[in-house]
C-alpha cells in the first residue's frame, strides 16, 4: 500500500448508523443497509486507503472516517444519446 | 456544545432545543395547539418588508430576472387548441439568479438573517438546488456553509442530477456531507447544527419563505406594466410548498386576488421516497408528488417545528404531469424557444401547456421558474441513466407512464394533458393527519378557524368533516 501524504484532497466514508440502529420509519429494503456518509477534505496526517484517518474539510472542520478516495472528482455527463429526443421540435415532427 | 449521547433517539429528543438555538426562533410563542398557531404573526415577526427583501436579494445577485413571452410555444399550443383558445405563455427565467434557480431567493434572506444574528455559518439539509443557493449566498456574506445531501443508494450509485447538485455546492466552497437514502438525514442535520452552532438555513423558516414573495411580486408588477392586467393563472412547481406559498403571498401583496394559483408536480405515485431500491428508479429528484402530497397534507413534517410553507392555504388547483411529458416539453422549449433549461424547472411549463389550451387567447398564464442546466442536470443525462437502470424509455401516449418502470415521451404536443389532483381529497388527508397530532375531541374554535384558513376553505366545511370523521 502506498502512503498518501498529509494535505492531499481525499474522501472519507463513515457508517453513521448500523442497520439495527436505523430510524423506525425506514422501509424494509432500506433497513437492511447501514446509513453511510462521505465527506471530502485535506488529509490531516499521512494515511493509507482503508485506514481510519482525520481530515479538515474545505471550511476547516475536522472529521474522521475511513479513507476511500484520493483526489475525488466528478465525471457525470450528458449521458448516451437518447434517440427518442432527437426529432422533438424539429421539422421531422412539425 | 455537543452532548455526550449522540444516539438516534437521544438526538431526536433534543430536537426543539437545537431548533431554537439554530434558528433564533421560539416557535412555542406562536403555538395555540399541536395544530393551530399564529401564522401571520410568525411571518410578520421576521420584520422584513417587500422592499427589504428586494434590496437584500439585489445585493447578492438575486431577483429581477427576465420574464419572457414564449411566442413559438404559444403558437404551437394555439395550433392544437379550439379556435379562440390558447393563452399566452410567459416564463420567469429564474435560472438567471446567482446559483441558477429560484432557491437563491430563499437562501438570500435566510443567509442575510444568519449573518445579521451573528452566526458563523449556515447549514442546509437538501438534495436540491437549495444547497447550491445557500452555498452561493453564504460565500457572498462571508459565512461558512455545510450542505447535507442524500446522494447515493446503498451501492454508492447516485443519479447524475443529484451528483451535479453536490458538485455545485462544493464549487461554492461548501462542505458537503453526502449520505445514503433515508430519513435519518434529519438526525445528521441536528447533530451537525449542535456540533457547529451554525444557523439552520432550513427551506421552511419564515425567512426562507418570505424570500420567495419577491418572485410573485415581480411577476405581478411586470405583467401589469406590459399587458395592463394581472395574469389569469400562475403555475408553480410544487414540492415542499415554499415556492407556492411565497409566490402566492407575493402575488397577493401586489393585488392579484383573482389570479389562479396552480400547483404542479411530477407524478411519482407508487415509488417510496425512503426506499433504497426505488431511489434511483425515479428521474426527478424534486418537484414531484413524493414531496408535494405529504407536504401539502401535513406541512409540519418539515425540519422546523412550524412550517412557514403551507401550500393548501394558497392553492386553487393542483396538476400532475408525467416524467415523459416534462422531458418532452423540456426538449421542445430548447428547440422552439432557443433556451436550454433544467427539467425540474420545466414541470410547471408542462402543466402550462395543458392549461393554456383550455384558456382564452387573450388570457395569460405565467410559468414562474426555470433552473440551470448542464452535465448531469439535463434531461438527456436523466433519460440515459434511467435506461441504464432498466427503465423502459419510449415514445407514445404519456398515459402509459409507470413511475419506476416506463417513461413514455409524447409523440405530439396534443398528448400533453397531465391530470388534475383532487384538492378536496388532499384537504381531507390534511385533517386526518391533524387528528393524529391532536385528537379530534380536543379541537376548539381556534383550531377550526386555523384549519379553515390553512386549507383555504370555510369553517362550516371543517365542522362537517369533523362530524364525518367522528362517525368513522
Amino acid at each position: 500500500m502506498t502512503s498518501i501524504p498529509a494535505g492531499t484532497w481525499v474522501e472519507i466514508e463513515k457508517v453513521v448508523l448500523n442497520p439495527e440502529e436505523r430510524a423506525p420509519s425506514v422501509p424494509d429494503d432500506t433497513k437492511l443497509t447501514p446509513y453511510k456518509m462521505w465527506v471530502s477534505g485535506f488529509l490531516a496526517e499521512e494515511g493509507e486507503i482503508g485506514e481510519e484517518v482525520r481530515i479538515k474539510s474545505i471550511i476547516g472542520r475536522e472529521l474522521s472516517g475511513k479513507l476511500v478516495r484520493v483526489n475525488p472528482s466528478y465525471s457525470h455527463s450528458f449521458g448516451k444519446v437518447v434517440p427518442e429526443l432527437l426529432k422533438i421540435g424539429t421539422e421531422w415532427e412539425r | 456544545m455537543s452532548s455526550s449521547d449522540n444516539s438516534y433517539a437521544a438526538v431526536m429528543a433534543r430536537k426543539n432545543e437545537i431548533m431554537k438555538m439554530s434558528t433564533g426562533l421560539d416557535y412555542d410563542t406562536y403555538a395555540h395547539s399541536p395544530i393551530a398557531f399564529d401564522y401571520e404573526r410568525m411571518m410578520n415577526d421576521t420584520g422584513y418588508t417587500m422592499e427589504d427583501i428586494v434590496r437584500i436579494q439585489h445585493e447578492t445577485k438575486v431577483g429581477n430576472t427576465p420574464l419572457y413571452e414564449l411566442h413559438n410555444l404559444t403558437k404551437a399550443v394555439r395550433k392544437i387548441s379550439e379556435p379562440g383558445k390558447g393563452a399566452r405563455i410567459l416564463l420567469k427565467d429564474e435560472a438567471a439568479n446567482a446559483s441558477g434557480s429560484f432557491k437563491a431567493r430563499r437562501a438570500a434572506v435566510s443567509v442575510f438573517e444568519a449573518a445579521n444574528k451573528g452566526y458563523k455559518g449556515v447549514i442546509a439539509a437538501t438534495s436540491g438546488n437549495y444547497g447550491a443557493a445557500v452555498a452561493s449566498q453564504a460565500v457572498q456574506r462571508g459565512l461558512k456553509c455545510i450542505v447535507i445531501q442524500e446522494v447515493y443508494d446503498s451501492h454508492g450509485v447516485g443519479q447524475p442530477e443529484i451528483v451535479e447538485k453536490g458538485r455545485k455546492c462544493e464549487a461554492y466552497g461548501a462542505e458537503v456531507i453526502k449520505l445514503t437514502v433515508g430519513p435519518e438525514l434529519f438526525y445528521i442535520h441536528l447533530l451537525t447544527l449542535e456540533e457547529t452552532g451554525f444557523f439552520n438555513s432550513s427551506l421552511y423558516t419564515p425567512f426562507a419563505v418570505k424570500g420567495v414573495e419577491s418572485l410573485g411580486w415581480e411577476i405581478a408588477n411586470e405583467v401589469k406594466a406590459r399587458y395592463g392586467k394581472v395574469p389569469e393563472a400562475v403555475i408553480i412547481t410544487h414540492a415542499g410548498g415554499g415556492n407556492l406559498t411565497g409566490t402566492a403571498r407575493g402575488l397577493l401583496a401586489a393585488g392579484c386576488e383573482d389570479t389562479r394559483v396552480v400547483a404542479c408536480s411530477v407524478d411519482l405515485s407508487g415509488l417510496h421516497m425512503a426506499s433504497d431500491h426505488d431511489f434511483n428508479r425515479k428521474s426527478f429528484t424534486t418537484g414531484h408528488t413524493g414531496f408535494g402530497i405529504p407536504f401539502a397534507t401535513w406541512p409540519d413534517r418539515a425540519d422546523v417545528p412550524r412550517n412557514a410553507a403551507r401550500s393548501l392555504r394558497y392553492m386553487d388547483e393542483y396538476h400532475l404531469v408525467t416524467q415523459g411529458e416534462v422531458f418532452y416539453i423540456t426538449e421542445l422549449l430548447t428547440k422552439l424557444e432557443g433556451i436550454e433549461r433544467g427539467p425540474a424547472g420545466n414541470t410547471s411549463l408542462t402543466a402550462a401547456v395543458a392549461l393554456a389550451r383550455q384558456m382564452d387567447e387573450d388570457e395569460i398564464v405565467v410559468v414562474q421558474e426555470t433552473e440551470y442546466t448542464g452535465a448531469g442536470k439535463h434531461h438527456n443525462s436523466q433519460l440515459s441513466f434511467a435506461r441504464e437502470n432498466g427503465i423502459e424509455v419510449r415514445r407514445g401516449d404519456p398515459k402509459d407512464n409507470i413511475p419506476g418502470k416506463t417513461i413514455v415521451i409524447p409523440e405530439h404536443l396534443d398528448q400533453v394533458w397531465g391530470k388534475l389532483q383532487d384538492i378536496e381529497h388532499l384537504r381531507k388527508s390534511y385533517l386526518k393527519n391533524a387528528a393524529r397530532q391532536h385528537p379530534l375531541s380536543d379541537w376548539d374554535e381556534e383550531d377550526v378557524r386555523f384549519l379553515a384558513e390553512d386549507l383555504k376553505t370555510e369553517q362550516g366545511w371543517i365542522r362537517q368533516q369533523m362530524q364525518e370523521m367522528n362517525g368513522e
